[in-house]
């Protein structure tokens, strides 16, 4: 065990299956570390797209109940993402899902051990921001030649 | 391992098992990613039928969602889809919440909702495609 005790580790005292203990290591402290990091930087916010995608997917719980209940209510939803804070709200989802999807699949790539060493992880975390605004700006050019 | 270093009182066989307190081992570890890698296709499956809804009528986006195989997919996007956000949810507040009660309520909100909409969805879903 390292020398120096943070006395906000002492707290953090577990057990191995075998009963010996061990001590964990603590998350990272919001004071004690510089978030502006690319690698804490891309962790909060995979979190934060993670929460941010499961309150949008509300917009498609609307979307299908005002389609399931009649015209009048799917009028009203359509007519909403069709607004300009529709679109605003559409054109963030898009952005979230991208960032929260490109970063994902940066963790499976971690989960299969791969992508682990410095250079890589400062390349892939660059990588998924500018993916991110690629796709973005490329999902909404479809989306209004679709239109 | 013959030796027991620290008296623990676990058994061997708890510690072959390795389910740990939470009785469940790696299960959630491990369907946040399969429910990862399955949302992958199902969403750009989405997003590609929402390029064609743009602007879609009542009844063109009635016929959309009724049709079998889109009904099916989404379907199958509404579980996945919530299931990942309820775990991945529940991940959050077991790191957020440190007391016993406001976490299990946390976790048990977390999970009630998800079903709730999950359930909403997919009644929306079945009531378009047999109505
Ligand atoms: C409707 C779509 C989605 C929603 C609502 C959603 C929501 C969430 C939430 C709330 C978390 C927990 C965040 C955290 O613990 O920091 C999470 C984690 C995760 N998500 Fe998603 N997600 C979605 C789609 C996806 C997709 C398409 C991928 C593709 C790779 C993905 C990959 C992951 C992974 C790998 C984690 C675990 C990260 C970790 O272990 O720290 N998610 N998601």
């Amino acid at each position: 065990m390292s020398e120096p005790i943070d006395p906000r580790q002492a707290n953090f005292v577990g057990r191995r299956s075998d009963g010996s203990v061990v001590q964990r290591p603590l998350s990272p402290h919001l004071q004690a570390y510089d978030m502006m990091q690319i690698t804490s930087l891309t962790s909060i916010l995979h979190r934060i797209t993670g929460g941010a995608w499961s309150v949008a997917v509300l917009f498609l719980v609307w979307w299908l109940a005002a389609l399931a209940s009649g015209e009048g209510a799917f009028n009203t939803a359509q007519n909403f993402f069709g607004s300009f804070l529709g679109v605003l709200v559409l054109f963030g989802i898009t952005a979230v899902a991208w960032y929260h999807t490109l970063a994902g699949i940066r963790h499976l790539a971690w989960d299969a051990g791969k992508g682990f060493d410095l250079p890589t992880v400062f390349a892939t975390g660059r990588m998924v921001f500018i993916g991110t605004a690629a796709l973005t700006v490329l999902t909404w050019i479809i989306a209004l030649v679709a239109w | 391992m013959a030796k027991n270093p620290s008296h623990s009182m676990r058994t061997p066989l708890g510690r072959v098992r390795g389910l740990g307190s939470a009785k469940s081992g790696t299960t959630h570890w491990w369907m946040m990613r399969v429910s990862s890698i399955a949302l992958l296709p199902l969403l750009l499956w989405f997003v590609f039928s929402i390029f064609g809804l743009l602007g879609a009528s009542y009844a063109e986006a009635r016929a959309f969602v009724a049709a079998p195989v889109n009904a099916v997919l989404l379907l199958l996007l509404i579980g996945v889809m919530f299931h990942h956000m309820a775990h991945g949810l529940q991940e959050v507040v077991e790191d957020y919440v440190r007391a016993e009660l406001p976490r299990l309520f946390g976790i048990l909100l977390v999970k009630a909702a998800c079903l709730l909409l999950a359930l909403i969805s997919a009644f929306s879903v079945l009531r378009v495609a047999f109505t």
